[in-house]
């Protein structure tokens, strides 16, 4: 490895050994500028021993050129040349790093107002939110629009994390004034599952170690802790069976004889479980049939079929009937048939430059299905305040509003806020292909108004 | 892919921990969260760089596949197999040959390609050395010559999705990266102005003469890349395990003797000996270093990438080292 110059301990415990062998955890980093988000990450990464050594001799290096006493754990995060020189982060990165109980991909997404677009982006995948606050601030704009941001896409965990904890001398009185702020604002929010931790990014307390000797009033787990324990996404059993097909396989070249007359239908499982010998309705056209087997390239080679298949595998189905099977079409359960319909009540965060306004024509793009659409009428803009809709004729850059649209064909779309991937649709300019808006299909904080008792939901 | 064992993606664990790592083994396994199916890690990538490959061949017109022989592009090209099985892979592969690769994998890219059956594009930054369109660069690195070819061969056969193998753990620049990623006509990425990537509903929508580059393997990382080669038996050229090889010290890195890469100056020829290495990683020859290592199986490796304090990249690779935003700013200019 030629000249290593190690800053890290040689022999240093790697949690990495034997391990990503858990599951994955997505988790997507929110927050108001200078709130230390990028330090949290740092400190992520650094203390549970995923930056290695030549990356850290890099930091150290910058550090060095910009007169720093001490490497800026931020520089690990910020990789263009323009958030660099600004000290700021523009676009959502991606960092990856283990324990020895599961996996995590972070996206690490900029704070700043502007970039709004991209903590859609990050929380659309999330399974956790980790939403920084500055304890000497407390709840910001900023923060109630992430909240509101994880709220509307249902991403089914929020960690705050009360930074700069030592900033405010370790205050016990100000960390519970600020976490019952937080969970009233949840509460107005619709938030599932929420956790309050308090931290310093910079010393580290109660990041990756528990129990941090300056908080001794504090006996929750420390923030990697309380991510190890998270369950991940929704409970495939908890689900309707959803299949959206993206490619229709049929080998007629195929190198062996048996497989020539192969036609199956090939997708990822969107949600549910579905089993050999379930009746299916393939929507839009409502026929009805069987499946009669599932195939993965593995299950082909080793001639052992499979009986069942979950969110979110990637597999390929076949049908007892011949029926008319495209992209786009969605297999679901019989017994749990969505409907169709070809007018789409939905929330949309906007996230293009020019203005919504009601008649325009897009696409929208719902599952691996594409159809024409116009803008009926925009509702109204969502006050993030008071979550409530306040009356609108357009939407602007990083508004979240409602907008009613009418389709040219059907698509099965469901509520969002019970199907998660099939209640998800982008719009998208047909001209120059641009991506207009995330959009979910009903009243995506209709949960804010429901008592809460979210499936999956859960509480260390 | 059949497996749905929560405790383990491997058939076989790796063999032992790696030195100087924690002699514990991993405690508390998955299968205390509560539910019954959940993807372990490994199952998740495929199925997620499953849908993305399927993806693009259902949107697109004419996609092609960045294949070197290196490691990530052989698990994509994997993905790819096991995407439309039991049919064959529905696009052409793509080499961008510097002219200074290693004999024995471009011998194996031609065997895999055979192998399966598919049409190899090779674009030759030789050709254009030759006729003059490129010249060498004064420290002879080729990798940065490779765009111009790349861009041709793109805009020649039309293609407008091409699959790349990199990951976002490989660099810094690489991290801001999309799974679905636009270029315009000349091949610019334009960090600052990407298209928001929601869900998994990649757009993408383009306009004539731009393509897109779809990265399948974006959420691996290098170890993630070695468990899957181990649990899929997957068969790498040899270089990268490890073997003897006449090297010489360069920059801090090991260099092998070849007919690209020769010392050039009288403390590198000091430095020629035969070290024990392997690869990690199997670029252009005159600037990509190999590791001092043991590691003659791929569960060695693995003990091996799981225990290493330095990146992939790092260790290897000269042209990263040019500047704090080398990557970054080739990338800009088209190339992966």
């Amino acid at each position: 490895m030629g000249t290593q110059t190690s800053t890290v301990a040689e022999g240093a415990t790697l949690p990495l050994d034997d391990a990503r062998r858990g599951t994955l955890l997505r988790l997507a980093t929110a927050g108001s500028v200078d709130d230390g988000k990028s330090t949290l990450v740092g400190r992520l990464l650094f203390d549970s021993k995923s930056v290695l050594a030549d990356q850290l001799d890099a930091v150290e290096r910058v550090s060095r050129d910009r007169g720093l006493e001490t490497a800026d754990l931020a520089l690990l995060t910020d990789g263009l040349r323009a958030e660099r020189e600004q000290g700021i982060t523009i676009d959502v990165a991606y960092r990856y790093f283990a324990t020895a109980r599961r996996s995590f991909i972070l996206a690490d997404c900029p704070g700043h107002v502007q970039y709004t677009r991209n903590t859609v982006t990050g929380a659309s995948t999330a399974d956790v939110v980790v939403l920084l606050i500055d304890a000497r601030k407390g709840l910001l704009e900023q923060t109630r629009r992430h909240l509101a941001v994880a709220s509307l896409l249902r991403v089914p965990h929020v960690v705050v994390a009360v930074n700069k904890i030592d900033l405010v001398d370790y205050s016990e009185a100000r960390y519970e004034e600020l976490a019952a702020d937080i969970r009233a604002a949840a509460t107005s929010l619709g938030v599932g599952d929420v956790h309050t931790i308090p931290v310093s990014a910079l010393v580290g307390d109660n990041v990756v170690d528990r129990a941090s000797v300056n908080t001794p009033w504090y006996d929750g787990p420390s923030l990697l802790e309380l991510l190890e324990e998270l369950p991940t996404g929704d409970d495939p059993e908890a689900e309707a069976f959803r299949f959206p097909v993206q490619v229709v396989i049929r080998p007629q070249a195929a190198a062996e004889e048996r497989y020539r007359d192969y036609r199956g239908y090939a997708g990822q499982v969107a949600s549910g479980v579905v089993t050999v010998g379930d009746e299916v309705v393939v929507l839009p056209s409502g026929r009805r049939t069987t499946v009669v087997g599932i195939d993965t390239a593995d299950s082909l080679a080793s001639g052992e079929e499979l009986t069942e298949a979950f969110a979110p595998q990637s597999v390929t189905i076949r049908l007892a009937d011949d029926v008319d099977v495209a992209r786009g079409d969605l297999i679901a359960s019989a017994a749990e048939a969505p409907e169709v319909t070809q007018d789409v009540e939905g929330t949309v965060a906007w996230l293009s430059d020019r203005p919504l306004l009601p008649g325009a024509r897009v696409l929208l793009k719902h599952t691996t299905r594409t159809v024409q659409a116009v803008v009926r009428d925009v509702v109204g803009r969502l006050d993030l305040d008071t979550a409530e809709l306040e009356p609108a004729e357009r939407l602007d850059l990083n508004d979240i509003g409602r907008v009613t649209l009418r389709l040219a064909s059907p698509v099965a779309a469901e509520e969002y806020v019970v199907a998660r991937r099939t209640g998800a649709f982008l719009l998208v300019d047909g001209q120059d292909g641009g991506t207009l808006a995330a959009g979910m299909v009903g009243d995506a904080l209709a949960a804010a108004r429901r008592p809460a008792s979210r499936p999956g939901s859960y509480a260390i | 892919m059949t497996t749905i064992d929560l405790t383990t993606d491997a058939p076989g664990s790796p063999a032992g921990a790696p030195a100087g790592a924690s002699a514990e083994a991993a405690p508390a396994p998955a299968t205390a969260l509560p539910g019954g199916r959940r993807l372990a890690q490994l199952d998740a990538l495929e199925s997620e760089g499953i849908h993305i490959i399927r993806e693009v061949v259902a949107e697109f017109e004419r996609p092609v596949l960045l294949f070197s022989g290196g490691k990530d592009s052989v698990v994509m090209l994997h993905l790819a197999v096991k995407a439309f099985a039991p049919g064959p892979v529905p696009f052409p592969v793509l080499h961008v040959d510097t002219g200074h690769n290693f004999p024995e994998v471009l011998a194996y890219r031609d065997a895999t390609a055979q192998r399966l059956g598919l049409r190899l594009e090779v674009a030759s930054v030789q050709d254009y050395l030759d006729d003059g369109r490129l010249r060498e660069r004064a420290d002879g690195t080729r990798n940065p010559l490779q765009t111009q070819p790349l861009l041709d061969a793109i805009s020649g056969h039309r293609f407008d999705a091409v699959f790349g193998g990199g990951r976002r753990d490989e660099e810094k620049a690489r991290a801001k990266e999309r799974v679905f990623s636009l270029r315009d006509e000349f091949g610019q990425w334009d960090p600052r102005n990407q298209r928001p990537e929601l869900w998994n509903l990649y757009n993408g929508r383009h306009r004539p003469g731009e393509h897109v580059r779809v990265f399948p393997l974006s959420n691996w990382t290098e170890l993630d890349v070695w468990r899957y080669i181990a649990r899929e038996r997957i068969e790498l050229p040899e270089l990268y395990y490890a073997h003897d090889r006449e090297v010489f010290d360069r920059d801090g890195m090991l260099l092998a003797v070849g007919p690209y890469s020769e010392p050039r100056t009288d403390a590198e020829a000091a430095s020629l000996r035969t070290e024990r290495v392997r690869y990690r990683t199997v670029g252009d020859m005159s600037c990509t270093g190999a590791v001092r290592s043991d590691a003659t199986g791929v569960e060695d490796v693995i003990a091996e990438v799981a225990a290493t304090r330095i990146t992939e990249r790092g260790a290897t690779r000269a042209d990263d080292r040019l500047s704090e935003a080398a990557m970054e700013d080739r990338k800009k200019e088209g190339y992966f």
